[in-house]
């Protein structure tokens, strides 16, 4: 079981765990007799776990049979009825990688690893003051400073594409990383901010005040006594950054040519290929969402909490 | 929207009056604020007020020197364009879908959930695993290995039974689309209801059960109107996200067989049509109907955080 799988149960009360006391007396006392009502229950209990189960599995399946696939040479990826024994192979991921001539992934992974990695610092270098000055000193109008940073995440992104682009255009900065560095940082510091100033809720007034009297100054106080304590709420954050920059396909597709393409540019390229290449689709694909399989299952409740904007814990 | 809620922050936080020293010290206090703000208002406001001033002009990006002031005629151009109109029917129709699919879909999964059973964190990891697929790749996933007419898994399984072979995207494009966004985003309403279901009152669910009430009356009574914020937030939030949507359109039908929503449309009329003009009247157009669901949505944000700061 996961570990926030775990957290989960644990935050229920004991009641809940125990079977028997007052709660399966309590639903035993229809006209059926206790015993029979909590048999079928259990039955039922079953059932709806089994129901659980498929459903996971279905929706796993898509993913399982990408996977698979990935594995396969490309004659066997194209078969109908599909091939499911058919022998494994690493083809897909040779092909992929540019072994067998196309064009490496090489550069578009690391310019996305650039992007996402550094946007989420600068979020995080531009956030954690920002949270500091709403959350613990409480500027005045810190709602609406907050409401503000909300709203801006509402403005669809597609609206201030074309500013953006011929800015770039007359500035020199197409195909240029930096510029989704900058556009990514935007993008993710409000979700940071409204998760921030939840998490730095939590530090003790207190604390920071007797730093504050021992004469500390603004970057010592945030270094060495908000960010160690809130250090689990600014990984949450700088996980779900990562993921949206990761992720970000508009931007990138528009303002970034051969040089600064991303990853997800860089699988555009597959959408309208022929031929085999369905085993190569799916390393690809599989190849590209790792870092985000990897960091969404290491903090999956994290993960509601950036997306609700920190309105759901 | 925007400009309402910027305005309470650019008015003078202090009154006249107050010695300098208040002042400077309030300064200080803000100063921490500062970076973050002003990045904002010039990466995400700038932007968007060029895009009004553009939106007023008549530009062809190929005949840069023909540019002129038209005032509001590419506005009236936008909202009489058959095909723009059929993309904001098409955004709205692709909107509710997915989001009510996904609604109804979570809100039963997040139930099934929320029981304990053997394997319950396996089949929690198995339903997130869709969500973190990148959006690209979930596309190219659902167009080329599971919809392909003659290999995808589709009809690699309707072959076993002996079923039609149907090619699901040019038969039904917009469902297509819709099924694989209703596939990434359910995990999504399934997290934020469990999270809900969760935070009940469990004394009070005992309370009635004890009482007498039945599964459904606990349901109907207590655990639906509990929801109710919740249900609001991931409409809301799903609505945010999938209005946008730009991936899954441009992947699985590069926006043909009428499923060009505003977003691709926007990105059409400028990257292929190159006009500037009448690109921009369209993202105005767009804001403003995200302004809409944007103030639902901020109003239902802002019911939970001061429930949030109360309690605190």
């Amino acid at each position: 079981m996961s570990t926030a799988a775990a957290a989960g149960d644990a935050g229920r009360p004991k009641s809940r765990t125990g079977d028997g006391g007052p709660e399966r007396a309590g639903r035993g006392a229809g006209p059926g007799g206790a015993g029979r009502r909590a048999g079928g229950r259990r039955r039922g209990g079953t059932g709806l776990a089994l129901a659980a189960w498929v459903a996971g599995i279905v929706f796993f399946l898509p993913l399982a049979w990408m996977a698979l696939t990935s594995f396969h040479s490309e004659q066997d990826a194209a078969t109908n009825p599909p091939s499911f024994g058919a022998s494994l192979t690493l083809d897909g991921y040779r092909e992929f990688f540019g072994t067998g001539g196309g064009a490496s992934p090489w550069p578009a992974l690391t310019n996305s690893a650039v992007a996402s990695v550094t946007s989420t610092l600068l979020v995080l270098l531009l956030a954690l003051p920002a949270a500091y000055a709403l959350s613990i000193r409480r500027v005045r109008k810190w709602t609406d400073v907050l409401f503000f940073f909300l709203s801006t995440k509402m403005l669809p992104a597609v609206a201030g594409l074309l500013p953006v682009y011929l800015f770039a255009k007359n500035a020199g900065l197409l195909d240029n990383i930096w510029l989704l560095v900058v556009l990514y940082t935007s993008m993710n510091l409000p979700i940071a901010v409204w998760m921030m100033q939840s998490f730095l809720a939590e530090v003790p007034v207190a604390v920071v005040e007797a730093a504050r009297v021992d004469g500390a100054r603004l970057p010592t106080i945030l270094a060495r006594v908000v960010a160690p304590i809130a250090l689990p709420g600014i990984a949450a954050t700088a996980l779900i950054c990562f993921i949206f920059s990761w992720n970000e396909l508009l931007f990138a597709r528009v303002l970034t040519g051969v040089v600064a393409e991303t990853a997800p540019v860089f699988l555009t390229g597959f959408i309208t290929s022929q031929g085999l290449f369905l085993a190569k689709v799916a390393a690809a694909s599989l190849v590209v969402s790792l870092p985000v399989l990897a960091a969404g299952f290491a903090a999956q409740d994290k993960l509601v909490q950036g997306l609700s904007l920190g309105a759901v814990k | 929207m925007t400009a309402t809620t910027a305005a309470p922050v650019a008015a003078p936080a202090v009154r006249a009056g107050r010695p300098p020293s208040a002042r400077l010290r309030a300064w200080a206090t803000r100063a921490p604020l500062m970076p973050a703000l002003v990045f904002m208002i010039v990466v995400t406001q700038l932007p968007f007020v060029a895009t009004v001033v553009i939106s007023f002009f008549d530009w062809n990006a190929l005949y840069p020197k023909a540019r002129r002031f038209t005032g509001l005629d590419n506005y009236h151009q936008v909202l009489t364009d058959a095909d723009l109109r059929h993309s904001v029917w098409t955004t709205v129709l692709l909107t509710v879908a997915v989001v009510l699919a996904s609604l109804v879909l979570g809100l039963g999964l997040a139930l099934l959930l929320d029981r304990r059973f053997r394997g319950r964190g396996v089949v929690r990891t198995l339903l997130i695993a869709p969500f973190l697929v990148v959006p690209v790749a979930a596309a190219l996933l659902w167009k080329h290995i599971l919809y392909n007419p003659e290999y995808g898994l589709f009809n690699g399984l309707l072959h076993y039974v002996g079923g039609p072979q149907p090619d699901w995207i040019s038969r039904t494009p917009l469902l297509a689309v819709e099924a694989s966004l209703v596939w990434q985003w359910t995990p999504f309403m399934m997290l934020i209801l469990l999270a809900g279901l969760q935070s009940r009152d469990h004394e009070q669910l005992e309370a009635a059960r004890v009482d007498g009430a039945s599964d459904w009356q606990v349901f109907r009574y207590l655990t639906l109107p509990h929801l109710r914020r919740y249900l609001e937030l991931g409409a809301l939030l799903g609505s945010i996200y999938i209005v946008q949507n730009f991936d899954a359109v441009f992947t699985l039908t590069s926006g043909g067989l009428g499923t060009a929503n505003l977003p691709y449309t926007v990105y059409q009329s400028f990257y292929q049509a190159h006009e500037n003009g009448l690109a921009s009247a369209a993202g105005v157009l767009v804001v403003i109907g995200s302004i809409v669901i944007a103030t639902l949505a901020l109003r239902v944000v802002s019911s939970l955080f001061r429930e949030e700061v109360s309690r605190a």
